[in-house]
């Protein structure tokens, strides 16, 4: 067995670029605040010293430039991985990424493609100051051409984000700051990808099945826990990429149980629920028991610190909600 | 076209030099002795109010804080040049200009404790405070123009970063305001950095203010450390934007050359990208020595009344920090009374829902 190493999510997003970076020397990082400060959540740490400016580039405080200017070095061969210092930040960069980015390869009939990731820490649930809090992921899996990944382990992180960058097409990766820090894994030292598109079921259950992504992933499993003492049995999948989203999963474990809670950040309208529901609908209607329920953030602005608790699912409610399903 | 000059630093406006001595070449404006000791009363109210934010937030009181020590000067000095019925625009750094336009101190450390109660303040004219950068620029811009197709007698000014220079909002607030001559002043805080970003790394200009050039208007550079020089440049640009004819484009660009000394914000660790040293260096043109030995030389200052400012400023800081702490929680449903004027029958239905979760499980558990 390869050598590992004990990394939290945000040590793994570090490593990720490293072990890419040394492996191929079009990969290069661009942002605000990336280079000796290391990015502003230590994501890009030590990499200035190792690279140099010319790889770890402090740039202007421009979103528009950086991604816009990250398409262009992409359609010339480099490999930038442009970092958004928080998602609420890449509206200035929307028109790039979805005007561009997403369609560069079809516009072109392939002969110039964007092979870029766009990183940035999104979610909420550390109390940040406004417009640090929203989970837009919905936004950008709405936007045929890009793809978009939200890890929610220190180990997929690095497999994934490795994955991304190899992706010979634009990928938005949405780092879930709230677990930056919140959990340790060993995580092997080679650079190693995880397949874009794969779900991973991160707790059996014959019952009940959760599907869920990102900093949601810890809440849902608490609650799956909880309810075992309540003799339901809770099948927990993490999506870990929005899209391509991975129907098949998701589809074989409604089979299973026949009972679905979707569990998001983002407001409910227009969220990513409605998605993965209408894939079951498509796929598994015979297999149905209960309605499906989602549990999500509301339709409002995702009120500062002092309200944000009552806005986040947690675990409680992804209980309220499973029981509801089950009792059905 | 215009009669102005690119500007260049040596053309930078002055009126103390580092030690407070009026320089020679300056006249100082004609403001009255109420209003001189005023300034200084209000940038020495935002010092210290800067200190106890900084430990409230450390105190977990406050999620997190944008000191503005240093900047004292460019803030206080450009609000009393501003007038009544005036509109104002800022980023997050501005509340010491504010707090002057009548943002009361606990308003300011409600929003920064996270409650949305203190994000706007009744009966000001201070919109509130725009988080992501530059984009509070064309606001300004739009309200100036509006004051001015109504004929009202009102300008706007706003407030922001050097790093705000880069993003493309800058530039489309200051074109329009060109293309359509409106009222506005824009203040550009150049504190020397962006975050951990030097000012050399947003622009490969000499100066910001010189950027205006390109919109068709005057951009001027100011020692933002010197409040007698901003009240001055804020005043001259208040009055040319409205001037029945100004017999030249009605905004201004002003670059307040100034330091911020503290971190960007609580969450902030400065010493991973600048030397403390340089922070040092520019303490030394620090607006409150400066301007507290001009007000001496003017006898407008002793030490005896520096005394009972120090203690009233030390009351009425306390007394904002009570107010607020005495704050009643903001109430849950109030994330979905203000987001329509209706609310909508789904947000109707999502706040019964979260009624009857806290009904159920109780807050505690909700909050966990
Ligand atoms: C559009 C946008 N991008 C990034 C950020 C993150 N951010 C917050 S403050 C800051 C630096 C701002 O520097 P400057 O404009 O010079 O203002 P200062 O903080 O120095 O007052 C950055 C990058 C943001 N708030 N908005």
């Amino acid at each position: 067995m390869s050598a590992t190493q004990d990394l939290t999510l945000v040590g793994a997003v570090q490593d990720g670029l490293r072990t890419e970076m040394e492996r191929d020397d079009r990969v290069l990082v661009m942002g605000e605040d990336v280079g000796q400060a290391g990015g502003v959540f230590r994501a890009t740490e030590g990499l200035y010293e190792e690279f140099g400016e010319n790889r770890v580039i402090n740039t202007p405080l421009a979103e528009s430039g950086i991604v816009g200017a990250a398409i262009g070095m992409a359609a010339y061969g480099l490999r930038p991985v442009p970092e958004i210092q928080f998602s609420g930040f890449m509206y200035p960069a929307f028109d790039q990424l979805v005007s561009h980015a997403a369609r560069l390869r079809t516009r072109s009939r392939e002969q110039y493609t964007c092979p870029m990731v766009v990183r940035s820490p999104y979610g909420g649930g550390i109390k940040a100051p406004e417009h640090h809090s929203e989970s837009k992921e919905a936004f950008y899996a709405h936007e045929p051409g890009l793809k978009v990944v939200v890890p929610s382990t220190p180990h997929d992180t690095k497999g994934l984000l490795i994955a991304a960058i190899r992706d010979p097409d634009p990928v938005v990766f949405l780092e879930p700051k709230r677990i930056y820090r919140a959990t340790r894994q060993q995580v092997p030292e080679e650079p190693f990808t995880i397949e874009i598109g794969d779900a991973s079921i991160r707790r059996e259950g014959s019952d009940v099945s959760v599907f869920t992504w990102g900093a949601m992933t810890r809440p849902a499993l608490d609650a799956a826990d909880e309810l075992a003492s309540e003799d339901i049995d809770v099948e927990v999948v993490d999506l870990r990429t929005l899209s391509p989203m991975d129907t098949d999963a998701i589809v074989a474990s409604f089979e299973k149980t026949g009972r679905g809670v979707v569990v998001h950040e983002g407001p409910k309208t227009g969220g990513l629920a409605g998605e993965v529901t209408a894939r079951i609908q498509e796929g598994s209607l015979l297999y149905q028991e209960a309605p499906i329920a989602r549990v999500t953030g509301f339709d409002v602005p995702v009120p500062l610190a002092q309200l944000e608790d009552f806005y986040m699912p947690e675990d409680t409610r992804i209980m309220d909600a499973i029981r509801e399903v089950h009792a059905f | 076209m215009s009669a102005f000059q690119v500007p260049s630093p040596d053309d930078r406006v002055r009126i103390l030099d580092e030690s407070g001595q009026v320089i020679e070449s300056a006249t100082v404006p004609d403001l009255d002795d109420d209003s001189l000791v005023g300034m200084y009363r209000d940038m020495r109210v935002m010092r210290r109010f800067d200190e106890r934010a900084v430990n409230l937030q450390r105190q977990g009181r406050l999620r997190t804080f944008p000191p503005l020590a240093g900047q004292e000067g460019a803030q206080i000095g450009s609000a009393y040049a501003t007038d009544e019925g005036d509109w104002s625009f800022s980023s997050y750094r501005e509340h010491g200009y504010n707090y002057v336009r009548g943002v009361d101190l606990p308003s300011i450390l409600r929003y920064w404790s996270g409650d949305e109660r203190g994000a706007a303040v009744k009966g000001t004219n201070v919109f509130p405070l725009a988080i992501p950068i530059a984009t509070q620029i064309p606001h300004a811009t739009g309200t100036a123009w509006a004051a001015k197709l109504q004929g009202d007698d009102v300008a706007v000014v706003c407030h922001f970063g050097d790093g705000a220079t880069s993003e493309g909002d800058f530039h489309e607030g200051l074109n329009f305001a060109g293309v359509f001559d409106v009222p506005a002043v824009f203040i550009c805080h150049n504190n020397q950095w962006a975050i951990s970003v030097p000012r050399e790394r947003q622009t490969a200009t000499d100066t910001l203010a010189q950027k205006a050039h390109a919109y068709g208007f005057e951009g001027i550079q100011v020692d933002g450390m010197d409040p007698l020089a901003m009240y001055r440049a804020t005043r001259d640009a208040i009055e040319k934007a409205k001037a029945e004819d100004p017999g030249e484009p009605r905004p201004t660009l002003i670059e307040a050359v100034q330091y911020r000394y503290g971190a960007h914000t609580t969450a902030d660790d400065p010493s991973t990208y600048r030397d403390e040293a340089e922070v040092e260096e520019w303490r030394r043109l620090d607006p409150l020595t400066r301007f507290e030995a001009f007000l001496r030389d003017r006898d407008l200052l002793n030490d005896d009344r520096l005394e009972e400012i120090e203690a009233a400023i030390e009351k009425k800081i306390d007394g904002a920090v009570g107010r607020f702490g005495d704050d009643p929680e903001p109430e849950p449903a109030d994330m979905f009374e203000f987001v329509f004027e209706t609310p909508t029958e789904e947000l109707r239905k999502q706040g019964a829902y979260l009624e009857a979760l806290r009904d159920r499980y109780g807050d505690e558990e909700l909050r966990s």
